[in-house]
């Protein structure tokens, strides 16, 4: 029993991380009807940019607050830069500048950090919380961080002038140029705010998986079968789906199938979803003239 | 009369395709102005290049600023607002939220709620539903919020692109009653695209006459009514 609560507990973890991640797709999946296959990657440079401040002397919360800084900026330059004047192109043309930006940042990471694994700091004291034995303060700590998170994006997206605007230019980019919204630039701080979010998680996972240049490339496979089980439209269905998936993949691992065998649950996962029910668990349909 | 919106030599393409042939057309400030046409002349591509929706070549000039080649957003700041064909609804905000949205470019907050008053005015039926999600309204009332839209910018010309499209004759016959006030009352000047070329006439002062993107005819509604190509063409006498 104390073993199944350790695995739910920990599965709390690993699941925020992949919501983050998954939101994060799902939010340039929304405004552009592309998935961003680089955004594990992003994330996981966004981690290296906090290691070398950290390494350099900073402290850990002003290090975390400036990569998550510097990570919105860059990932607007690089939509504006890269994305944006592929706009109107073919999706397999997309497609491919988003493998390859992943490989440009994996390449990129090793070059200058190179492949070996490396210890990264956690904010969150190493004494078990209350002298407990299910869960790290790291995991708790984790699971706040990204409640927190998720808290401000979705009150963000809901309650604020730019978060309206921004969620218009989403839906309906034609309607919205005409009444004056820059949808691009729209873009461009959704790919700054995805880019934010993975930075986040890429922080928060780095003390549990440490840090590698492959170290996403697991969490992202996850993040886009959350995303897919809970409808790629909807954001609060990747949420769902990634603490869900966080908590199967820790069960499964324990009773069932061995820790060799995770990643391909992902895959079983996406399979399952695109064949039994495309639209996900919480998606909808949506039915094209043709 | 001063024209508010000038025409010439107005090109469109869709692709390498050419839809609209030099065309030339002045709006005069104040008026509504109707351009009608069948199915395929060019008349919602004629709409779409004026908002640089649509690639186009040529001169276009609005209050005297040339208007031609630049982005929608500019266009839209300079004081044209648009009601596309398919009404443009922001489906998954409410109705208030849509006027909201409406007001983008105006940063005057208390402006917005006294905008809002109005339009309720005009449209009661949408002041009653201001919480309720836009896409479970109805034609008419998705109609009523395009317009209510497109008139929280407080544009000096609306463009509409068939406001009768698929409602109730009940329905068309409201909404060209408070077109016609707020033409009147508010000074906005109107281009209108239809298809329903007797009520397009009737409210219009001005029409132009459009034959596969090119212009076939010109003049005010009242002459252009009594036309012996225009009777043949649509009214069937």
């Amino acid at each position: 029993m104390n073993g199944f609560l350790h695995q739910v507990l920990s599965g709390l973890t690993t699941g925020g991380i992949y919501a983050s991640l998954a939101l994060a797709l799902v939010m340039i999946y929304r405004a552009t009807d592309l998935v961003n296959f680089a955004q594990g990657e992003m994330a996981m440079f966004s981690t290296y940019v906090a290691w070398s401040m950290i390494n350099a002397g900073l402290p850990y919360w002003p290090a975390f607050l400036l990569t998550i800084g510097v990570s919105f900026l860059a990932a607007a330059l690089i939509q504006l830069a890269v994305i944006r004047p592929l706009a109107g192109a073919p999706i397999l043309a997309s497609v491919i500048v988003f493998i390859g930006l992943l490989l440009v940042f994996n390449s990129i990471a090793g070059w200058i950090f190179s492949y070996t694994i490396k210890p990264f700091p956690s904010p969150f004291p190493s004494k078990p919380l209350w002298e407990n034995s299910y869960i790290s303060t790291h995991e708790v700590g984790a699971i706040g961080v990204t409640l927190v998170l998720l808290a401000m994006l979705f009150a963000f997206f809901r309650w604020t002038e730019l978060g309206l605007t921004m969620r218009a230019a989403a839906e309906n980019p034609v309607s919205s140029r005409l009444v004056g919204i820059r949808v691009a630039r729209m873009v461009a701080l959704g790919w700054g705010l995805a880019a934010a979010l993975g930075a986040v998680a890429g922080m928060m996972v780095a003390p549990i998986i440490f840090l590698e240049p492959n170290m996403m490339s697991g969490v992202l496979l996850y993040a886009f079968a959350a995303a897919l089980l809970g409808g790629i439209e909807n954001p609060w269905g990747a949420v769902i789906g990634g603490f869900t998936l966080g908590i199967l993949e820790n069960l499964l691992g324990a009773y069932l199938i061995g820790t060799e065998l995770k990643m391909t649950v992902a895959l079983a996962i996406i399979v399952l979803v695109l064949v039994v029910k495309p639209s996900g668990v919480f998606g909808r349909i949506v039915l094209t003239r043709v | 009369m001063t024209s508010l919106l000038e025409a010439s030599d107005l090109r469109a393409f869709y692709g390498s395709t050419q839809v609209l042939h030099e065309l030339a057309f002045s709006l005069d400030e104040g008026a509504i102005t109707a351009i009608l046409g069948a199915n395929g002349a060019g008349k919602t591509t004629t709409l779409r290049a004026i908002c640089g929706l649509v690639r186009c070549s040529g001169e276009v000039r609005f209050a005297g600023t040339r208007i031609a080649g630049k982005s929608t957003e500019d266009i839209v700041r300079l004081g044209i607002a648009h009601v596309p064909q398919n009404r443009g609804t922001f489906l998954s905000f409410t109705v208030e939220e849509n006027l909201w949205l409406g007001a983008h470019i105006s940063r005057d907050k208390s402006r917005r709620r006294s905008d809002f008053d109005r339009l309720y005015g005009y449209f009661p039926i949408l002041g009653e539903r201001r919480r309720q999600q836009a896409g479970t309204l109805s034609g008419g009332e998705q109609q009523m919020l395009a317009l209510s839209r497109a008139l929280m910018s407080r544009p000096r010309l609306l463009l509409l692109d068939e406001p009768s499209f698929g409602l109730a004759p009940i329905t068309v016959q409201e909404i060209f009653r408070i077109m016609r006030r707020i033409n009147a009352e508010e000074g906005v000047s109107i281009l209108l695209v239809e298809q329903n070329v007797n009520l397009a006439l009737g409210l219009s002062d001005h029409a132009y006459l459009l034959e596969t993107g090119r212009l076939a005819l010109s003049g005010p509604s009242q002459e252009l009514r009594r036309h012996e190509a225009v009777r043949r063409s649509y009214f069937g006498s």
